[in-house]
């Protein structure tokens, strides 16, 4: 059910975000009374200054919090009809009056709120809203938050807040920001609807387009990826085979070697696409390369500058390289969750249908208690990242736990 | 002029062994030429010009010793320099580069290899990381100093001492001097007691084999002399590990088992004498402990410390489960 694109009442802009129609129409009537608020005719009911987009990942919270932020500086029609300068500069990100905050890191830091707080106190340039989108609210660290927290409170005039976090859990967002914020829940959009847009948008064929979607677990990008990555299948897929794969206690340690090597490679292929490029700029920015009188001096200078963009880049590689051990957990519990749903006979829908065949093998071999403690193993792991336990000693409890349940 | 190599390489990180090298280039000039001048420089510091200067012929050739040090930090017009003298290096200079080895900017990092080229006569000063290199180490440390150690002296020395080669160094001599000569044990027990060293790996080994008090003890020495708990938690999750591995795949040759599971042969060995007395499932559940730890030392538990102690416990009992 994507927002039609051709519907009078409801804009093009809203075309990417999937399956959402309850969200898009409150979102739609919000911009409307934004419009009436900026000529004068209406009253700020309907409108708000601050957003919070809560949905699963993959629903499409950026997506739909920039979609929202294009209605709003729309110019011609003011519902979004993205083909004016104004949505096409905020999809493309380069509006005046749009800033856009995406952490790459582990965390958004206090000094980086700070200034994006600054920034969001100004008029904005064109005259309708200054909008601050923050993807992954959930990393900002209890510091930023009070940082923003203070901006969301006493809202400039014309600003507007839109932040997208999992959940409006404390954990996710402080009470004390989300409190202050409007919460549009995005749902995990239907396969169908994900299939749709795949084909729509990427040109997937239909066939590849339907089976990304039904693998995907609601996660459009993931489903995109899915569809275009021969990489990622075969990723996928060899994490598939490591339920079933478990016969002897050695193998626990190539398995989880495979998913460590794994993720660390993909670390490493960010980080030499863009490290080098990144530090060789800052270099020359700060006068490396020169020659003559004082130049080794300029240099000296820069080394506290390339020393924070060096912990900059260890951040990402870290990150990038935990998303992508996350992804993988998340298909094995997928898998699990399957083995519990076909024991118990439930109509529901399979996470992995391709696998259908493994986890009804599995539901026969394995008693629904052991199925559950290899799903905790799995769920337990994920914690265990995020309260950074080293990868590979994570893993490797992990695998041995799915092939020797306690 | 001096009959030494003009062009030396002081490769490495370890400082006192750097040091030395030095110390032992500039004592050689000065044995042929007393007068010889020493001056050092900073590879990041200098300019190629200053280098010129540095390292030209005077008018009366007297001996001169030019250390360039840090040179793994060299600038590219640096290290032209540096290879363009050591293509035609002036007579009475010695020049010592000094390189850790390492290096970020790509001439830096070639900058070994191309003095190598040019003829430099290098000297390693790897880092000793290995027991048994310092066990050699110490050694060589007791004949300079004109005595003799036997092997337990040495362990026994290493014990009470530390890993520090500057300290092993100045014991080893001091020991020479007080004991006539000879190291053993006893001598080494009369001047040094009590234990200076105990890093995570000790209590990892302790642990391993299932002696609960010795790794409580020094689990709690390791505390008092500020071990970082990470490392030590660290030292645990690798010692569970390698005996899993080792252990899970099947007993056979340790030299094969070592490259199939890209260990070491000397820790294959261990690990195979350490996997006695452990059963698949406690080795399943001590995985899981380790893992445990991991994450209480990273702030997931109120007291490191007690975590610690409290994983060693566990991975005793894990050790007695069957």
């Amino acid at each position: 059910m994507t927002a039609p694109v051709n519907d009078p009442v409801i804009g093009a802009v809203w075309a990417d975000v999937v399956g959402q129609p309850d969200a898009v129409e409150t979102l739609t009537a919000a911009t409307r009374s934004a419009a009436a608020l900026i000529d004068g005719s209406g009253d700020a009911s309907g409108m708000t200054h601050a957003w919070l987009f809560t949905g699963p990942p993959g629903s499409g919270r950026t997506v739909a919090a920039r979609a929202f932020a294009a209605t709003l500086q729309c110019t011609t029609d003011g519902i979004g009809c993205g083909q004016c300068r104004g949505c096409r500069t905020t999809f493309a990100g380069t509006h005046a009056d749009v800033r856009v905050v995406v952490p790459e890191g582990l965390s958004i830091s206090v000094a980086e709120m700070r200034a994006l707080v600054q920034l969001a106190a100004r008029r904005p340039a064109s005259g309708r809203w200054q909008v601050v989108i923050i993807a992954d609210a959930d990393r900002l660290t209890e510091g930023a938050a009070n940082a923003l927290l203070k901006a969301v409170e006493e809202p400039p005039a014309r600003t507007v807040f839109l932040l997208c976090a999992p959940s409006d859990h404390p954990d996710d967002v402080s009470v004390t920001i989300r409190s202050r914020c409007r919460t549009i829940n995005l749902r995990t959009p239907s396969a169908e609807s994900i299939a749709e847009v795949l084909q729509r948008r990427d040109g997937i064929e239909a066939e590849l387009a339907t089976w990304a979607a039904s693998v995907s677990g609601g996660h459009v990008g993931r489903a995109r990826r899915l569809a275009t990555d021969d990489a990622a299948r075969d990723r996928r897929a060899s994490v598939l085979r490591i339920p079933l794969g478990l016969r002897r206690f050695a193998d626990v340690f190539d398995c989880a070697d495979a998913l460590v090597k794994a993720a660390e490679t993909d670390a490493a292929e960010v980080s030499k696409e863009r490290d080098e490029a990144e530090l060789d700029a800052l270099r020359t920015a700060m006068g490396a390369g020169g020659t003559g009188k004082g130049t080794a001096a300029a240099t000296r200078g820069a080394k506290g500058a390339e020393k924070e963009l060096e912990r900059r880049q260890k951040s990402r590689a870290t990150r990038t390289q935990r998303d992508v051990l996350d992804l993988a957990l998340v298909d094995l519990a997928g898998f699990y969750r399957d083995v519990l749903v076909t024991r118990s006979g439930s109509p529901a829908v399979l996470n992995h249908p391709d696998h259908a065949g493994q986890s009804a093998s599995a539901a026969e071999s394995w008693s629904p208690e052991s199925t559950l403690a290899r799903l905790e193993a799995v769920l337990a792991c994920r914690e265990a990242l995020e309260l950074n336990v080293k990868p590979r000693i994570a893993v490797e409890a992990m695998v041995t736990r799915l092939y020797r349940p306690m | 002029m001096s009959q030494q190599a003009p062009l030396r390489l002081v490769l490495g990180e370890e400082e006192f062994l750097v040091e030395r090298a030095v110390r032992q280039v500039l004592d050689d000039a000065r044995s042929a030429e007393p007068a010889a001048e020493l001056s050092r420089v900073l590879a990041a510091e200098t300019t190629p010009p200053e280098l010129v200067e540095l390292v030209s012929p005077s008018l009366f050739a007297e001996a001169r010793v030019v250390v360039v040090e840090g040179a793994q930090k060299a600038g590219q017009e640096i290290a032209d320099a540096l290879l363009s003298y050591a293509r035609e290096p002036a007579d009475g200079i010695v020049l010592v580069v000094v390189h850790s080895g390492g290096g970020q900017a790509k001439a830096a990092k070639a900058l070994p290899a191309a003095l190598r080229k040019a003829g430099a006569e290098v000297i390693e000063c790897a880092k000793v990381t290995r027991p048994s290199d310092r066990d050699a180490f110490v050694r060589n440390e007791v004949r300079r100093a004109g005595g003799k150690a036997d092997a337990r002296g040495v362990a026994a020395l290493i014990d009470a001492v530390g890993n520090d080669l500057r300290e092993l160094a100045a014991a080893a001599a001091q020991l020479v001097a007080d004991a006539d000569g000879r190291v053993d044990e006893a001598a080494v027990r009369r001047y040094h007691r009590g234990r200076a060293e105990v890093t995570g790996f000790v209590v990892a080994e302790k642990a391993i084999i299932g002696d609960v008090p010795a790794a409580l003890e020094s689990l709690r020495w390791a505390m008092q002399m500020g071990v970082p708990h990470v490392l030590v938690a660290d030292a645990l999750a690798d010692a569970v590990r390698t005996v899993a591995r080792v252990a899970g795949a099947g007993r056979s040759d340790p030299n094969r088992l070592a490259g199939e599971l890209g260990l070491p042969p000397w820790k294959v060995r261990k690990a195979l004498s350490q996997s006695r007395g452990w059963q698949p499932a406690g080795l399943a559940e001590a995985m899981g402990v380790v893992a445990d730890v991991n994450a209480d030392v990273k702030g997931a538990a109120a007291d490191a410390g007690y975590a610690l102690e409290h994983a060693v416990l566990r991975l005793a009992r894990a050790r007695r489960k069957t």
